[in-house]
């Protein structure tokens, strides 16, 4: 670099604007490292220093990150799928025949969207399996553990509501087929054991679940709003408490 | 043979077919590093105990693993649409109806056990099963490394329910499960009209017993005796196990209890595969 631009360089990176955005220079030091880390909001859940074996992907399988990204890559093309979707029987399928065929990248965004969303389930487990293999669980990890059972959940439940939107046979159905369970809910399903005389088809758990006595059109809705806000609401809530206790409970679990 | 390439080839089956090759690899992978900690009695990882930053190191990996996995997110995307098929019509029942693959599992217990155990009471106890883990096994070794030695019993009760139950359970569904969820070999025509004679007899029934009172104790004694199993099992060793007194009564009773019932699936389904076993308890509220 020539004298000029040095002195081009150094009068932007002095600059109130540059400083005022850019807290820190990039030399490599350890101090400037740490500074990286902890000045910036998009890294701050991290740690400035980790254990070296917990860069080992022998060891963590980057499932818990690669479930993370997953995540994020649904949470982006699934804004985007909604510009074009309505969750309202007469519409929906046609929405979603639209994206196949008209939108610009229509295709690409859905097959995105669900292969992100079936890859997401298949980390999931693969972490829960790599945290037990690891005994990860242990003291003092026992809590963050139960938060993991639960997002767990959440993916499956993310999952299975957005398996209803496109409103075709194949979403219909497995749908069906899958909210038939709650009919058999002791006490509370109108066909499980001990179910009293007043619960009926018309009020019984899966109703709550259906907004109906089959699946229909409240049920894409019911599915709609707990797939695009409630579900992605509670799971990045519980995402930000499990990160924030991976941390809090001595980093990844290790040898010592 | 159509029909195996048909299924295999359906968009939506691509993820078990990934799992058919993630998942030995990954225990392969784990084994691997196991036998080297339980050869050598130092996991395999411990000389690593040094701190590194986190900035370049670790975000240098994530970036890395990220480009990765949406290179091959995107090469998937490109290369395999999401299904869609003709617009629903409650009317027009496909059969066979599958729940999301994710789920077959569950839907594969529908066949061994009534709606309100397979669908409500199972995962459930899946569920609380899976979160009381780490409350119900005190065994301080093995944190934060593999290895088998050290912890066999919580390593194949785990991998058991996960392996056999859940992985295995999701791929017969998906590729073996044909019209009236009867099982066609990958070779078999899918048809329709099959005719499997339903020779299903509950249990009290091979042992003779023919009115509803007495079939109905018989069915309380075979699950009574069966969960009692724990218990007994607790009060003959317990003076004798040291590993017994340290998980307390109320721990073993937890873990006695949820390993029998994880173990109530395989053996109905032996039970349902080799004797035709219907149901084991018949009462008049309901059927086990």
């Amino acid at each position: 670099m020539n004298e000029e631009h040095k002195g081009l360089k150094d009068k932007i990176t002095n600059s109130d604007i540059w400083k005022s955005i850019f807290r820190h220079g990039y030399e490599k030091t350890g101090r400037r490292y740490t500074l990286q880390v902890l000045q910036n909001v998009w890294l701050h859940l991290h740690p400035p220093r980790i254990s070296r074996h917990a860069l080992n992907f022998r060891f963590t399988w980057c499932m818990g990150g690669i479930t993370f990204l997953m995540f994020l890559v649904t949470a982006v093309t699934g804004v985007l799928l909604m510009f074009y979707y309505r969750p309202v029987a007469e519409y929906a399928f046609r929405d979603v025949q639209a994206l196949e065929f008209d939108i610009p990248f229509g295709m690409l965004l859905r097959n995105m969207h669900r292969w992100a969303a079936h890859g997401m389930v298949i980390s999931v487990m693969l972490h829960m399996f790599r945290v037990f293999l690891t005994g990860s669980y242990k003291k003092p990890r026992e809590f963050n553990w139960a938060v993991g059972v639960i997002l767990l959940l959440i993916t499956f439940f993310l999952s299975f509501t957005g398996y209803l939107l496109p409103w075709d046979q194949l979403a219909y159905w497995a749908v069906t087929v899958g909210t038939n369970m709650a009919r058999a809910t002791p006490v509370l399903g109108h066909e499980g054991p001990f179910a009293p005389p007043d619960i009926t088809q018309a009020n019984d758990v899966r109703f709550a679940l259906l907004g109906g006595t089959i699946v229909g059109p409240s049920t894409l809705l019911r599915f709609y709003i707990l797939h695009c806000i409630a579900v992605p609401l509670v799971a990045s809530l519980l995402m930000a408490l499990h990160f924030w206790r991976v941390r809090k409970d001595g980093g990844i679990s290790g040898p010592l | 043979m159509d029909n195996l390439l048909l299924l295999i080839t359906k968009p939506d089956n691509v993820p078990i077919l990934a799992m058919l090759f993630l998942i030995p690899f990954f225990i392969w992978l784990s084994y691997k590093q196991a036998r080297q900690t339980d050869r050598t009695g130092v996991p395999s990882d411990a000389a690593l105990n040094d701190k590194v930053y986190v900035w370049p190191y670790l975000c240098r990996n994530e970036f890395i693993c990220a480009i990765i996995i949406m290179l091959i997110l995107g090469v998937w995307s490109i290369m395999i649409d999401a299904p869609l098929e003709e617009m629903s019509d409650p009317a027009k029942t496909p059969n066979p109806s599958k729940a999301p693959w994710y789920f077959l599992a569950l839907q594969e217990m529908l066949v061994y056990f009534d709606p309100w155990i397979a669908g409500v009471v199972l995962p459930g106890l899946i569920i609380v099963g899976l979160i009381a883990i780490p409350y119900i096994d005190i065994n301080p070794k093995g944190k934060g490394y593999y290895t088998i030695k050290e912890r066999p019993f919580a390593l194949a009760v785990f991998s058991f329910g996960f392996i056999i139950l859940w992985i295995v359970l999701m791929i017969v569904g998906t590729f073996l499960r044909g019209p009236g969820w009867n099982i066609f070999m990958p070779w078999e025509y899918w048809d329709p009209h099959k005719l499997v004679p339903l020779t299903n007899v509950n249990l009290s029934y091979l042992f003779g017993i023919r009115d509803d009172m007495t079939a109905n104790f018989f069915g309380f004694a075979i699950v009574a005796g069966y969960f009692a199993l724990g218990p007994i099992f607790y009060i003959w060793k317990c003076k004798s196990s040291k590993f017994l007194q340290e998980l307390g009564m109320i721990r073993y009773v937890i873990v006695s209890f949820l390993f029998l019932s994880m173990l109530s699936l395989p053996i109905k389904m032996i039970l349902r595969l080799a004797l035709n076993v219907k149901y084991i308890w018949v009462s008049p509220w309901f059927n086990i």
